[in-house]
């Protein structure tokens, strides 16, 4: 049976963790390598990193960071943030990221999706989309939730499926960092709306939310941030409430 | 010893060069290359692949003289070689994603899409998946039964002879993750991404 994946997701900047795992013996909490190998070894089915380096001199830092990462960590390794272009996508491919979150530049030319899944395979195109509700729809916004964009995030989400997407993540920007749980209806509907996994994101609190996520939401996978960087819980709590709720995970 | 990683442009390799590293510390000599001297001359292959089934072949093909090597190291010569996902998918005679591609024939068989029961289940299948161990692999040596595997793909790898099947997953259907001939292994998971569990896999296969 397919199992429902748990994915940390770390925020890095200039090559830092930022919001890192308070754990006592750490040796440095801000070393993005060492964050996510205890995650790996935690149990989690999936590291997110989110790069949110604002200059573009530093952009490079990311691809060290995944680089170093991906010599120590064995499960698959998704990295967003500053995607523009084919090119970005096959140096974090090559620097060995698994998987690429495409956001922005998905929604200012969308052909680089149909371009990218067709040059690197589906598997590894994700297409992040943050949405925000306007009465009775979703909109997209980009540049992280800065821009408006007056696009449709339903429809938005079924033409990614249709341009080659492999999978998309969901974040709702109504709910990212108030830690109230996820927008279960905009999960739902995109998750109903499309037949490629969805991963459910922004506003996690505590761990009925994932159960939420996946039950209602009918999410495939969980991302959280906060609730594990300050280590409230652990990959492994959240892994044995999930199993206790009846869902299905990796124990 | 030598193990050679074909490098054959099949998208990204870098997870299957990080893990075989990772296992060979320095008692293994972890090749990555197309050169067909250095792949004749190694002690096992390993036979990546990422994106469609069409793709893989059409990259192998571009390379001058790769499958006729690749035959000979593995049917003339009979050595070990691990396909990994679409590497595996290859050794059918024949796959149909994007458009009916010719295999490497080396395990007679097709490659078809997963049947997602009219869109009940999604496709990829992406994630940890339970495998079940219907035969005893060497692969396998020291792998508990309903181990989890990561896996992505849409496609499954049907072969004729189902006494080549070392394990099978249940998803939409039940489908084959595993198969073993002879000195021929594949894995439709990816051992490089399935943890200490994977890299144990890989670890058998580097001392078969």
């Amino acid at each position: 049976m397919l199992k429902n994946r748990i994915i940390p997701c770390l925020d890095v900047k200039n090559g830092r963790v930022v919001k890192g795992i308070n754990f006592v013996d750490l040796k440095d909490a801000g070393d993005p390598v060492e964050q996510a190998k205890i995650y790996s070894d935690g149990g989690a089915d999936e590291i997110c990193f989110l790069d949110i380096t604002a200059s573009n001199e530093n952009r490079s830092t990311i691809y060290e960071v995944i680089k170093k990462t991906s010599k120590k960590c064995f499960v698959p390794l998704t990295v967003g943030g500053g995607v523009r272009n084919i090119e970005d996508i096959n140096k974090l491919l090559n620097c060995g990221a698994d998987k690429v979150s495409i956001n922005t530049a998905a929604v200012k030319n969308p052909k680089i999706i149909m371009e990218s899944s067709l040059k690197f395979g589906s598997q590894c195109i994700v297409v992040a989309i943050d949405a925000k509700k306007e009465a009775n729809s979703w909109e997209i916004f980009t540049h992280g939730g800065r821009n408006k964009t007056n696009i449709d995030a339903i429809k938005f989400a079924k033409q990614m499926e249709e341009y080659g997407a492999g999978e998309l993540l969901v974040t709702s920007m109504d709910r990212d960092g108030t830690q109230k749980g996820y927008d279960i209806d905009l999960m739902k509907k995109i998750s109903e709306m499309v037949n490629i996994p969805v991963i459910a994101s922004g506003g996690v609190g505590n761990l009925d939310h994932l159960v939420e996520g996946i039950i209602q939401g009918k999410a495939n996978a969980v991302l959280a941030a906060s609730i594990f960087h300050y280590g409230k819980y652990s990959i492994k709590e959240a892994k044995q409430y999930l199993d206790l709720k009846g869902i299905p995970v990796r124990i | 010893m030598n193990v050679t990683i074909v490098d054959y442009n099949s998208g990204n390799i870098s997870s299957v060069i990080n893990s075989f590293k990772e296992v060979a510390q320095n008692k293994v000599n972890i090749e990555v290359t197309a050169d067909l001297n250095k792949i004749k001359s190694s002690d096992k292959l390993v036979l990546p692949g990422q994106g469609s089934f069409k793709s893989c072949v059409d990259a192998l093909n571009n390379i001058n003289g790769l499958v006729d090597t690749l035959n000979e190291f593995a049917i003339n010569n009979k050595k070990p070689l691990l396909g990994i996902c679409v590497g595996l998918q290859m050794f059918a005679d024949i796959g149909y994603e994007e458009t009916e591609t010719k295999g490497l024939g080396w395990v007679s068989g097709k490659v078809s899409k997963i049947d997602n029961q009219n869109g009940k289940y999604k496709l990829p299948h992406i994630g940890w998946n339970q495998i079940n161990i219907v035969k005893e692999s060497k692969i396998f040596k020291n792998i508990e039964n309903n181990s989890h595997m990561y896996f992505v793909h849409s496609y499954e790898f049907i072969p004729n002879d189902k006494n080549v099947i070392s394990a099978t997953i249940d998803y939409s259907t039940n489908i084959v993750c595993s198969a073993e001939k002879e000195n021929l292994f594949g894995t439709q998971f990816h051992p490089e991404k399935s943890d200490k569990i994977g890299l144990k896999i890989i670890d058998n296969f580097i001392n078969l």
